[in-house]
């Protein structure tokens, strides 16, 4: 019974959450739209990360490759055909890929497969060793990717970006997306698959020995996380209509590194908070900056960059004084929330009494 | 074939001019390479603001000569200090409080150092690229049987192994190198005989960010652009540089750096159309050697208790 | 009939010799102990048999549930659990931050056939292998007590329960050869007591095959049916209990220091 009623409740949720997204897309000034969109492809690549650093303990900082890899197939394949000469200029496009044009869904799932298939080749060698090189390699992965990327010219147009992506600024699409990853992540995790993966993370070594192949798991982990940082990268990449290496230097993985930590290692719905309470805040520390082009994504290099010393003082104060974040490795439910809701002051001494 | 190709049609001039090359960064490398591979052998961790030490040594000495007329000399002396400092300070404020949190949280407060290093470069000195000083003692060319090298690149080996011999000898030879070893071998145990665990962490961090101030000076004057993301990829090649060589190993960490220093020069050599891609290197190399070689080229096996 | 056989396994470490050519031979539904001082080699014998090491020499041989003999010298951990041959640690390791119930259903993962889409998209098949599960570790969890404590974290469990977890979390891999690394480590006579009687019981009713480090001789000399002891890593005896406390070179080298145990 209780099952069911929660059902509903989280139903009921989604129903006017795109309600929202409706009224935002509709009755919002593009600024709102902007501001709202990115935030949800934060939460996908939010929740993304999540699923390897956070559940599986793995510590993998290639978001931002795996979105550029995302954002460069809707780049290079959504672009129509007949303007492709024109952002082509430099060296014209590679014949074999030159003709072949995709609808954004399917360019956004051929990035996200792409992206796993690239974390396979870098999870293959690294994820067998000790789980702290996995951060070193694959930072160094995302900066390689950019340079492959700088120099594919023919295929990526290389440090010259490519331009008229169709834009995409539908709040419902970027909508619709970020509540089936959601929900698919969610599920994953409460499956017994997502129990293995928190096995891991809590002991390899009694994981093993209860029959989880470590090594399988730790890359089914990372590749589900690298499809869906390439489908947010995908999304990104058509939210921003243009794409070049430059949008995707390593320090942007921070920013997802700072939803998870602030919203919690290992909680999907504080990713989701946290993804909120982030991209608001970068905007609301623009305050403190002088105005950027492209959201402030990239490092403000010919700029005063104040928001970002807050922006990183933030990370380490966090997990310095409050590492366990927002919800650490709790979840959002709606029995709780009835509770809160019922006694909102006797909510938190209840739970430490029930502690004691 | 064509690798073999590249050496014949290369004159003797020219190859004795890459390995020079090559040399002076391998020993850069390695400079830098024995800061990570101390760190992480005695708290195993990666300590990712290591490359934003060099930056900022690299800045200081940009300061002191540039900006406040020091003579070079003295201004080398207070880099070497004070980047020395900014390490004992790092280690103080952002690794020391979570000593026995879990390891994930220690790696992201290095993240965090890191980042903040990098923006507050930014902030501070501005994002445009500045020029290290030039002096010209170190940076004029001169000819050594027709070969045109920069003093600099001459110098580097020497110093690098200077700084070798000393830095083996405090570790092999006196007390605090005792310590260092001991807290290493066994944290716990180190703790409860009585070894200062602090202490020692401090010494070598102060150590390692000696290294990477004596490393930035000379990495400023061999490629003399200085930007808030200058130690990025450094630092990441010298931890690759400490991996491959065996972590926790110092020698393993020199051996390591010269193979990346080398192979990435002499590489961009003989493929001049790989050097765009010059900076993968490293990570092919890690890939290579980790899968024959988990534990890196000098590194002991070790096993985990269960 | 046999199941777990060791042909000569040996690990060195570095110049370290912990274990010199172990023999064991473990049949069907025996209780066998192994004992033997602090640091006679008796848990790097359990890590070479589970797969943590990978001896230096020698092999292992286990007899699978369909009579086979199977080599498992060096094989994945996780592989060798798929085979039958679960355990507990020494030092309780347990998934400390999660529940009690996910501890043991992580266990039921293993003989999970639905791949990772059918689990997260909840399909039918999944979804009965999971009831299925669900209801043996109900089961398991209702044997021990610790059903009405299902929803707490693991290391908030008192520490004889923390055992009981262990093992069966173990049971959850529904094993035919169970390994227990002291499982009496820490506990007072009247819950060791129960313990004896617990595993007995485990071993008759899921028809298992116990081998056990131990250093409670009560536990170990009521419930074993051979023992085997090491010392500085050689098999210096073997036999029945009454074998073993009779023996001159077992009472110099171990139950003569038996009090501190």
């Amino acid at each position: 019974m209780a099952n069911k009623k929660n059902l509903i409740l989280t139903i009921l949720l989604l129903i006017g959450c795109f309600a929202l997204a409706w009224y935002v897309n509709f009755e919002t000034d593009s600024y709102i739209r902007r501001v709202v969109n990115l935030c949800m492809v934060y939460a996908i690549i939010g929740l993304s990360m999540n699923l390897t650093n956070g559940f599986t303990g793995q510590f993998s900082l290639g978001q931002a490759g795996f979105m550029a890899i995302g954002a460069y197939v809707v780049g290079i394949f959504t672009v129509p055909v007949a303007l492709r000469p024109a952002v082509f200029y430099a060296a014209p496009m590679n014949p074999l890929i030159a003709d072949i044009y995709m609808p954004l869904w399917l360019a956004l799932i051929v990035g996200g497969l792409l992206a796993a298939l690239v974390a396979f080749l870098i999870g293959t060698p690294v994820l067998r060793l000790r789980g702290d090189y996995l951060a070193v390699a694959t930072l160094g992965f995302s900066e390689i990717i950019r340079i492959v990327i700088t120099n594919a010219q023919t295929i990526t147009n290389g440090a010259l970006g490519i331009k008229d992506i169709p834009p995409l600024n539908d709040v419902r699409y970027i909508f619709v997306f970020t509540a089936v990853i959601f929900i698919f992540i969610t599920a994953l995790i409460n499956s017994s698959y997502g129990r293995a993966f928190k096995a891991i993370r809590e002991d390899e070594i009694a994981a093993e020995a209860m029959g989880i192949d470590l090594f399988k798991h730790k890359c089914l982990a990372f590749m589900i996380s690298a499809f869906f940082a390439g489908i947010g990268g995908g999304l990104y990449g058509a939210l921003l209509g243009t794409v070049d290496p430059k949008n995707f230097l390593f320090t942007l993985t921070y920013n997802f590194l700072l939803i998870i930590v602030l919203g919690g290692m290992g909680s999907i719905t504080g990713s989701m908070i946290g993804a909120v309470l982030v991209t608001a805040g970068l905007e609301f520390l623009r305050v403190f900056d002088e105005p950027l082009d492209l959201f402030g994504m990239a490092i403000p290099l010919f700029r005063p960059g104040f928001r970002m010393v807050i922006f990183s003082v933030l990370l380490m104060v966090l997990v310095l004084f409050w590492r366990h974040g927002i919800m650490g490795t709790r979840e959002f439910t709606w029995d709780k929330f009835i509770a809160f809701c019922k006694n909102p002051f006797g909510f938190f001494g209840r739970k430490g009494a029930r502690k004691a | 074939m064509e690798f073999f190709q590249a050496i014949f049609n290369m004159s003797a001039a020219s190859f004795a001019q890459h390995m020079v090359n090559g040399i002076s960064l391998g020993s850069l490398y390695a400079m830098i390479a024995i800061g990570y591979t101390m760190v992480y052998g005695i708290l195993l961790m990666i300590n990712f603001a290591h490359g934003d030490i060099v930056m900022m040594a690299c800045y200081f000495a940009f300061f002191g000569i540039t900006v406040f007329q020091i003579p070079w000399y003295l201004t080398f002396v207070g880099v070497i200090i004070a980047t020395a400092l900014l390490g004992v300070v790092i280690e103080r404020t952002a690794y020391r409080p979570l000593r026995d949190a879990p390891k994930n949280s220690v790696l992201i407060s290095a993240i965090g150092a890191s980042f903040l290093l990098e923006n507050l470069a930014n902030y501070l000195f501005s994002g445009r690229p500045l020029r290290f000083p030039n002096i010209e003692l170190l940076s004029q060319n001169i000819a050594i049987a027709g070969v045109q090298v920069q003093a600099i690149s001459l110098v580097i080996p020497v110093v690098t192994m200077l700084c070798l011999v000393v830095l083996l000898h405090i570790v092999n030879h006196t007390k605090i190198g005792m310590s260092m070893r001991a807290v290493s071998k066994d944290y716990e145990i180190a703790r409860v005989m009585g070894i200062n665990i602090d202490n020692v962490i401090s010494i070598t961090f102060a150590i390692g960010s000696i290294l990477a101030a004596i490393g930035a000076i000379m990495w400023g004057i061999r490629y003399p652009g200085i930007t808030p993301l200058l130690g990025v990829m450094p630092g990441l090649k010298c931890f690759i540089a400490a991996v491959i060589g065996g972590i926790g190993n110092i020698k393993g960490a020199v051996l390591g750096g010269f193979i990346l220093g080398l192979g990435e020069i002499l590489i961009v050599a003989f493929f001049p159309q790989l050097s765009g891609y010059r900076d993968a290197f490293a990570f092919i190399v890690l890939i290579i050697i980790l899968f024959y070689k988990p534990t890196g080229l000098l590194g002991e096996k070790t096993t985990e208790k269960v | 009939m046999t199941i777990l056989r060791t042909d000569g396994i040996t690990m060195r470490f570095g110049g370290v010799v912990a274990v010199n050519n172990l023999q064991i031979e473990i049949n069907e539904h025996e209780i066998v102990a192994l004992i033997g001082p602090n640091g006679a080699g008796k848990t790097t014998a359990f890590n070479m048999i589970t797969g943590v090491y990978t001896p230096t020499s020698g092999n292992v041989i286990y007899t699978d549930a369909a009579g086979n003999d199977v080599q498992i010298t060096g094989k994945k951990p996780s592989a060798i659990a798929k085979l039958g041959i679960a355990r507990t640690f020494q030092n309780i390791r347990l998934f400390k931050e999660l529940s009690v119930y996910e501890n043991v259903m992580i266990a039921k993962h293993l003989h999970l056939k639905s791949d990772f889409m059918s689990a997260a998209l909840h399909l039918p098949h999944y979804n009965a292998e999971q009831r299925q599960a669900e209801a043996e570790v109900e089961e398991l969890l209702k044997k021990v007590n610790l059903w009405d404590l299902r929803e707490e974290k693991a290391f908030s469990l008192p520490y004889g329960q923390q055992r009981h977890l262990e093992i069966v979390r173990a049971l959850a891999t529904k094993p035919k050869l169970l390994l227990l690394d002291e499982p009496a480590a820490g506990m007072n006579p009247k819950e060791t007591d129960e313990l004896t009687e617990f595993i007995s019981q485990i071993r008759d009713e899921y028809n298992l095959t116990i081998f056990m480090i131990e250093h409670h001789m009560d536990l170990v000399m009521g419930i074993s049916d051979r023992i085997y002891v090491l010392d500085f890593g050689q098999t210096i005896a073997s036999g029945t209990p009454l074998e073993i406390q009779n023996n001159e070179r077992v009472i110099a080298a171990y139950l003569g220091v038996e009090e501190d145990a």
